[in-house]
């Protein structure tokens, strides 16, 4: 039964990633952004700051459509050649969790915003685009929140977020090179994880 | 009750090691701030400022106006804010948006009741925002050096001499009546501070080094208000195997 479970659930992933092939990025990031602000409008326990809940929301509908190994290298800049296949694992993993976590924060603080759709020129052939979004609330300017996506075998996947032209992952360029500096990728790994296990300490 | 010794001698051993490390990192430091040690002063001279006064008092803002006040505040603010765009896309040769920035200001001044609502904007006109620093960067005007300055935060040099023509064209600093004027300008500070709180949580769990990951944001941050949000790709150049 199990088994059947299993493998119905893999099919409908297989399934699933399919149907994201399909799909333009920018319709896949509307899709997307709708899938969960509809949740999040009505669950009030992320509206009154269940980090744990955020996470899980974030976890099933956005890291699917995420590509960590790509915008772990983009963060880690030339370094990344350094690094053993293991510890790109590692890194990836840790840098993935981190990302999660900000982001699901992120979720907490929503209130009254909504989200626009600026229209995308994509050609068709395009492998490599910017969907461009748009977070208002009333009384401040709208924010600019773009997404990098890139057309992958297994269909588009976002590599950067840019919040107000400030992109989430070469952000972390300087401080990751300063630490490869003073402590090799084994060092940046363990920044990482000690950063990890703070934060999941800190609100469960 | 005191922690007991060892803990106390580990916490100095951790303290030393993060001065030296943080003397280490000045020493590569970044091109665009030559003067790290003095921002980093500032630096923590605004924040200890901001956790003991700034903040508080932008939560209570925060906590105690009701949204339309809060949004007729940040109109009433904007709609000043707007004529300003106006000027500096004309000098940036943007005539159209220097023309729908002049409809703003003269739709919400007078049908958005003094710019409380923002008319304009339900009308489709976009709201911009450029200031000084922002034309002097489109004619071609480079960053220069990046500075933290108490209270105005970061500013590249560029940047703290376009603020300072910002600041002689503010039509609230023009106010002859100083308690008045003095009561917009800490409301308008304190809005802006409000405005910022969410971002608060954010920066204190993803950065590792606050300091410089909030110089690398403002850095790029400009760059791309420059270029009106359609800055070129920073992975350019890059080509990395992962």
């Amino acid at each position: 039964m199990k088994y059947l479970l299993a493998s119905l659930f893999g099919l409908f992933s297989l399934f699933g990633s399919v149907m994201a092939q399909e799909i333009s990025p920018d319709a896949l990031v509307q899709q997307v952004t709708d899938d969960v602000l509809t949740i999040v409008r009505q669950d009030k326990d992320i509206q009154s700051g269940d980090t744990g809940k955020a996470l899980k929301l974030v976890e099933t509908k956005v890291l699917p459509y995420f590509d960590f190994q790509r915008m772990t290298a983009l963060a880690v800049g030339r370094n990344w050649s350094k690094a053993t296949p293991e510890q790109k694992q590692r890194l990836s993993e840790e840098f993935k969790t981190l990302l999660v976590r900000t982001y699901s924060n992120a979720l907490t603080s929503y209130k009254d915003q909504t989200i626009s759709y600026r229209p995308s020129q994509i050609e068709t052939g395009e492998t490599d685009v910017i969907v461009k979004t748009e977070v208002r609330q009333p009384g401040s300017k709208p924010i600019p929140l773009n997404y990098a996506l890139q057309k992958q075998s297994g269909g588009w996947k976002v590599y950067d977020v840019m919040v107000s032209g400030v992109s989430l992952v070469t952000n972390y360029r300087g401080s990751f090179a300063n630490e490869v500096r003073s402590n090799g990728i084994a060092g940046l790994i363990q920044m990482l994880s000690d950063r990890n296990k703070k934060l999941a300490s800190a609100n469960t | 009750m005191k922690p007991p010794f060892s803990r106390r001698l580990a916490a100095s051993v951790c303290a030393t090691t993060l001065f030296v490390a943080s003397g280490c990192a000045t020493a590569d430091r970044d091109p665009a701030d030559p003067f790290e040690g003095f921002n980093r002063a500032m630096f923590a001279v605004n924040d200890g400022l901001d956790t003991v006064a700034i903040k508080p008092v932008a939560q209570g803002y925060e906590a105690v106006t009701p949204l339309p006040v809060k949004v007729a505040v940040g109109n009433f603010f904007g709609n000043i804010w707007d004529s300003w765009t106006a000027i500096n896309n004309l000098l940036q040769g943007k005539g159209s948006d220097a023309l729908s920035d002049v409809g703003r200001v003269l739709i919400n001044s007078t049908i958005g009741i003094g710019g409380a609502f923002d008319v304009a904007g339900e009308m489709g006109l976009t709201k911009h925002s450029e200031e000084f620093g922002q034309t002097l960067g489109k004619w071609g005007v480079p960053n220069g050096p990046y500075f933290y300055w108490p209270l105005i935060g970061p500013r590249t040099t560029r940047d703290t001499f376009g603020w300072l023509v910002d600041t002689w064209y503010d039509p609230v600093w023009r106010i002859d009546n100083v308690p008045l004027r003095n009561s917009l300008v800490a409301v308008r500070y304190t809005d802006l501070r409000a405005s910022f709180l969410p971002a608060d949580k954010v920066i204190e769990e993803a950065a590792f080094d606050k300091y410089s990951y909030i110089r690398d944001a403002y850095l790029q941050n400009r760059r791309s208000a420059i270029f009106d949000g359609d800055p070129p790709s920073p992975f350019a150049e890059d080509n990395y195997d992962y």
